[in-house]
């Protein structure tokens, strides 16, 4: 039984939302909608004069090709980052949950990415690729392969790829950390005794019981992914090499700040929130039912 | 089927705190061990090493005459029953139990049948599909046990499995693992740090302290001759009356021959009787009743000796200085404040040397 308290003053309980609300108006409710007022308006190029438009923005955004084009490299691209900093750090949490006497050294270094600004690195990533100058991008070209994300389209999405990953990295490592040590030691223990080998203990046992991190991880990821990486990519690629790394969120800003088309930009903007928002629905609808135990 | 042999195991932390320090004892086929000691005496530790959760660090343990020292766990065909159960929260009852075997790769059918017979002896046939959470701590508990018996291990551990029950669901979940227990006549080693479960489910007990092992025997012989004045304390509810044996008390054992060489004499509440008589050879000391304990069936006096005593060697569940505990039956017996005679016969008396360590016999 849920225990409740009763507050005779009637107002409280809002006083005590209220700084919440008032951060969810400012920063998500009130942009959001500007960006939707914004979509059906159009400017001239002076930002002078607004005129209302109608839905001509979203009509003119899906006839670009380049707007399918970096629909696909979101896909692609978020794909890759989710599956690749979920599964990575799971590896690093199952070895740093083990009882090694390095293991608080190991958690603290785990954990110091996280502090990095992305844009920092971003170009901390540029620098070491960078097909000239870079130390590990030198490297590569001496083994003979013709390194160079600045021309190269495979190669620009793997270094932002890459560098999102390292980035995201520790934040996954900290939950999974967390949830692979809510696993009560008897368990797994348990298992051990049940004649499972550590391989099979993994995915029999721990890996179902972490499911609700997983869960929570997945979804966090893909925000992060969609909207986070704008300052990596922004530094290293600059959406570049032919718009090769343009995601749908580096688009809204190209088109938008470079472009000086708002309307069109608020438009993409719309776009990509009801994409998050179907998403993240679809996630809780379809996935959370399946990770409770 | 299979007898456990400890042959001076013991266990060294890296940092060389040493929580075992060298215990034999042998289990035979079929026979029920209980270990029970206080916290910390290393009773769980040296039961998971048995299970080969912890390394050995000396000696050596033998299963079925194979030593395990180097053997995983899965390997040692031993089961174990949690304090906590750890049963599988994302698993069905049926799956708990049928995990194990399908990690040996058995056949479902086979599978089918043992789980469905643990679960009739267990009486769980209508849980089958449910999962852990749904079900109460005893049935919890009845789980735990059906994953170990449809492995048809050599040997069954239990690891205070019944510490998380309510009183009058441990009495009877205490009962309900020694009739299956003897019905599978499966070799089990048990830990517990209740003297009373340790009593009623032991063939063999194993009596340990800070490491040590103070006595093996049969539970009625170490209730009736303990060795040390540790085993007199903790084996017995309440426990034993412990005294330094000197000038007065001394005075009255003369002739008794032990009397030389111990320096504390010990003395159930249960054989103490209030008299005005003295026995011969017996003990009597002067009370003055301090606070009754009535219980229904018996009576619990604790008075203090009229002459204060200071200084006795404090083990673990000892009294304190001078007080001291009588059992009478029935609910009728002294008021508060009154003072008594309690009497104890010469073959009631146990005496330990000073120290505490040996019993004078």
């Amino acid at each position: 039984m849920e225990k409740s308290t009763v507050f005779n003053n009637r107002l409280l309980p809002y006083l005590l939302l209220l700084p919440q609300l008032v951060i969810t108006v400012v920063f998500f409710y009130w942009p959001a909608s500007q960006a939707i007022w914004q979509s059906f308006l159009r400017e001239d190029a002076f930002g002078l004069v607004s005129e209302f438009v109608g839905l001509e923005n979203y009509q003119a955004l899906f006839a670009q090709p380049e707007y399918y084009r970096s629909m696909l490299t979101t896909v692609i691209f978020s794909t890759l980052v989710a599956a690749l900093s979920l599964s990575i750090a799971l590896l690093f949490a199952t070895q740093a949950d083990k009882n090694l006497k390095a293991a608080p050294a190991y958690k603290t270094l785990m954990i110091w990415p996280y502090a990095v600004a992305p844009a920092v690195a971003g170009v901390l990533w540029f620098f070491m690729f960078q097909p000239s100058l870079g130390m590990l991008a030198r490297p590569l070209r001496g083994m003979g392969l013709d390194w160079n994300p600045l021309l190269n389209e495979n190669h620009a999405m793997m270094l932002v790829v890459m560098a999102s990953v390292w980035k995201q990295i520790s934040y996954n490592f900290l939950f999974f950390l967390a949830g692979l040590q809510s696993i009560p030691k008897s368990v797994i223990e348990a298992g051990a005794i049940d004649g499972a080998r550590p391989v099979r203990r993994f995915w029999t046992i721990i890996f179902p019981l972490l499911s609700p991190t997983t869960f929570f991880l997945l979804v966090v990821n893909v925000v992060y992914v969609f909207f986070d990486t704008f300052g990596i990519i922004d530094a290293v690629t600059g959406g570049g090499p032919a718009g090769a790394t343009t995601t749908m969120v580096y688009k809204v800003y190209a088109d938008g700040r470079l472009g000086g088309d708002l309307g069109g930009s608020a438009a993409q903007s719309v776009v990509l929130m009801v994409i998050v928002i179907a998403l993240t629905a679809i996630q809780f609808r379809y996935v959370e039912r399946k990770v409770q135990y | 089927m299979a007898n456990v042999a400890l042959r001076n195991v013991r266990k060294t932390y890296l940092g060389g705190f040493e929580a075992i320090k060298g215990i034999d004892f042998e289990v035979g086929d079929g026979q029920f061990c209980v270990l029970v000691g206080p916290s910390g005496c290393g009773k769980s530790t040296l039961l998971r090493m048995v299970a080969g959760l912890e390394t050995i660090t000396g000696g050596e343990i033998d299963i079925g005459g194979r030593v395990v020292n180097q053997i995983e766990p899965a390997d040692r065909d031993i089961a174990m029953v949690f304090q906590n159960y750890a049963l599988y929260p994302h698993m069905s009852v049926y799956n708990n139990m049928a995990y194990g075997l399908r990690n040996r790769r058995m056949a479902e059918g086979e599978i089918k049948t043992r789980v469905e017979e643990a679960a009739r002896i267990l009486e769980l046939g209508a849980m089958l599909e449910r999962k852990p959470r749904q079900l109460s701590g005893g049935q919890r508990q009845r789980v735990a046990m059906g994953r170990a018996i449809v492995r048809q291990p050599k040997v069954f551990l239990f690891d205070e499995p019944l510490s998380n029950l309510d009183a009058k669901l441990r009495i009877a979940m205490r009962v309900e693992i020694r009739k299956l227990q003897r019905r599978l006549s499966t070799t089990s080693i048990y830990v517990t740090h209740d003297q009373l479960e340790a009593m009623t489910l032991a063939d063999i007990l194993v009596v340990m302290n800070g490491g040590q092992v103070e006595q093996i025997g049969n539970p009625l012989e170490i209730y009736q001759k303990p060795a040390t004045t540790f085993v007199a304390s903790f084996i017995g509810a309440p426990p034993m009356n412990l005294m330094p044996l000197r000038s007065e008390l001394k005075s009255q054992l003369a002739g008794d021959a032990r009397a030389a060489e111990a320096g504390i004499i010990g003395i159930r509440p249960e054989d103490f009787v209030i008299s005005n008589q003295t026995v011969s050879g017996g003990v009597a000391l002067g009370l003055t009743v301090e606070a009754i304990e009535r219980v229904g069936a018996e009576t619990f006096l604790y008075g203090t000796r009229q002459q204060e005593m200071q200084g006795v060697a404090a083990t673990p569940g000892e009294l304190p200085p001078g007080e001291i505990i009588v059992r009478i039956p029935g609910a009728v017996g002294p008021a508060i404040g009154e003072r008594i005679r309690a009497v104890a016969a010469p073959d009631k008396l146990h005496l330990f040397t000073a120290d505490g360590r040996k019993r004078v016999s």
